[in-house]
């Protein structure tokens, strides 16, 4: 993490995948380009269908970010 | 019909997936249908083999020679002695006997609490099997830590770093031949662990690429290259420690304890013969099929990720993951349109968690469609997959979320 503070924070907790993957497709454009999107997401394929989004959509996988109330987050940066 | 009791369902699911010959079976790496070479002997072998191959009398010793018969062809095949083979009641016994026979004999079933960890190393995308055997001897206490290597994006194991993750405290590695669910093949042959064994699991591969020559022990399943259920190998080499995790059986000497089953073995033997005499046309043509689906499913939809090897992998098999894509949906409707896949994505078995092979890779986990075909497999079956697959994922998609 490089410090900067989420410009939008998805909270997709009870969400089944890819529901947090859509989520998050449908939301990456609402922050500017080099912006933070966070998202929470407690189903376990979120671990690795975040990081792959981002390498197939070409954004940037920043790492996971602080739990929230137990739940894992991910931090994604909008490139494009 | 009365057959005692035993018939078919009288309202079984009605698909035409599950019929191998309506070519929309693309699930061989689960199961492949019987081969015909295993089907002309399988009821010869019934009536010829029925007799107790541990006994002296003439039924007996006929069944005996049936089965070492076998035991020879299955050797052939993989690249060892024939006494070095057993036959087991699945792939997945074989492989619980190699790997907890292996470390029983290293003699480590005592206290470790003065000791460096006792280890098995693993690659982190083994079948299931062979990673819930390494749990269970740590479960035992005859190991206190699993290592697993991770793989590249690919599916492989760095033959470098695999060795390296063994030291003086392992007593057992296992790095498969071919990965299950993405058809990437392991360097095997390359990697270097400084004389403790390695099991290496093969269901994949036996009977469809050249298999790796450098094993102490190899396991192997029979109903997936054709041959019956009921019949798994587990060949031991020469002059290795291993000792039976189970009570005392003197059957197939000493690593197998119960009745053998003598003509599932040679159905098992005839359909492995069959199938590695026709091995080098067979992945030349399933290879360019796979290409094929390879190179036309990015074409035909945005947002897909082809998983494996490119070039390192098996000939029959292509996995790939769609964007945006319910993976139990893909499945159901895949199998409506009449053909059946397997898939790695969470809820497409009986657990929340995805493929452990898929997260080890990095890749997609959700959408996920493991195409893996059999011999029958034609251009004409795959053209229409394809033609049901931009289908099936296009309306998915503009179902679920609408993009």
């Amino acid at each position: 993490m490089t410090g900067d503070a989420p410009a939008l924070v998805l909270d997709c907790r009870g969400m089944r995948c890819p529901l947090p993957i859509i989520e998050l497709a449908r939301r990456i454009d609402d922050v500017e380009v080099g912006a933070l999107v966070t998202v929470v997401a407690d189903d376990p394929a979120a671990a690795s269908d975040v990081p792959a989004w981002c390498r197939m959509r070409g954004h940037g996988y920043t790492g996971p970010g602080d739990d929230v109330e137990g739940a894992p987050s991910y931090v994604v940066r909008r490139r494009h | 019909m009365n057959t005692h009791g035993v018939s078919a369902p009288s309202n079984p699911p009605s698909d035409q997936a599950s019929n191998p010959t309506s070519g929309g079976y693309f699930d061989a790496a689960s199961t492949e249908p019987l081969h015909p070479a295993a089907r002309e002997v399988i009821l010869t072998a019934v009536d010829e083999g029925w007799a107790d191959p541990a006994r002296l009398y003439g039924s007996a010793r006929r069944s005996r020679m049936l089965l070492d018969n076998a035991r020879e062809i299955v050797a052939a095949v993989i690249g060892c002695r024939p006494d070095e083979v057993a036959f087991t009641a699945s792939g997945t016994q074989a492989v619980h006997l190699g790997v907890l026979g292996t470390a029983l004999a290293a003699g480590t079933d005592r206290p470790t609490a003065d000791r460096d960890p006792v280890a098995v190393v693993v690659s982190a995308v083994e079948h299931s099997s062979v990673l819930q055997a390494a749990v269970h001897l740590e479960r035992l206490g005859t190991t206190t830590a699993t290592r697993q290597v991770g793989v590249d994006r690919h599916g492989r194991v760095d033959a470098g770093e695999f060795g390296k993750a063994v030291d003086d405290g392992t007593v057992l590695a296992c790095l498969q031949a071919a990965n299950h669910e993405v058809g990437t093949l392991q360097p095997v042959d390359e990697v270097d662990v400084r004389g403790v064994p390695l099991l290496v699991d093969a269901a994949q591969a036996v009977g469809r690429v050249p298999l790796p020559r450098q094993w102490s022990l190899l396991t192997a399943s029979a109903h997936k290259w054709g041959g019956p259920a009921g019949v798994g190998v587990l060949a031991v080499r020469k002059g290795l420690r291993w000792r039976s995790p189970l009570p005392d059986d003197e059957r197939e000497v000493g690593r197998v304890p119960g009745f053998e089953n003598v003509p599932g073995a040679l159905a098992a033997a005839a359909a492995l013969r069959a199938r590695w005499e026709e091995s080098t046309t067979l992945a030349a043509r399933q290879r360019e099929l796979i290409d094929h689906i390879r190179a036309r499913v990015p074409r035909l939809l945005d947002d897909v990720d082809v998983v494996g090897h490119p070039t390192l992998r098996l000939p029959h098999l292509v996995t790939f993951s769609c964007l945006y894509v319910e993976g139990q949906a893909l499945v159901t409707e895949l199998d409506r349109a009449g053909f059946a896949i397997s898939s790695g994505s969470s809820c497409t078995a009986s657990t929340l968690r995805p493929s452990h092979v898929l997260a080890a890779m990095g890749a997609l986990t959700h959408g996920n469609v493991r195409v893996s075909l059999t011999r029958e497999a034609t251009r004409d079956d795959v053209d229409r997959f394809l033609t049901a697959v931009v289908d099936v994922v296009t309306r998915l998609r503009t179902e679920l979320a609408g993009l």
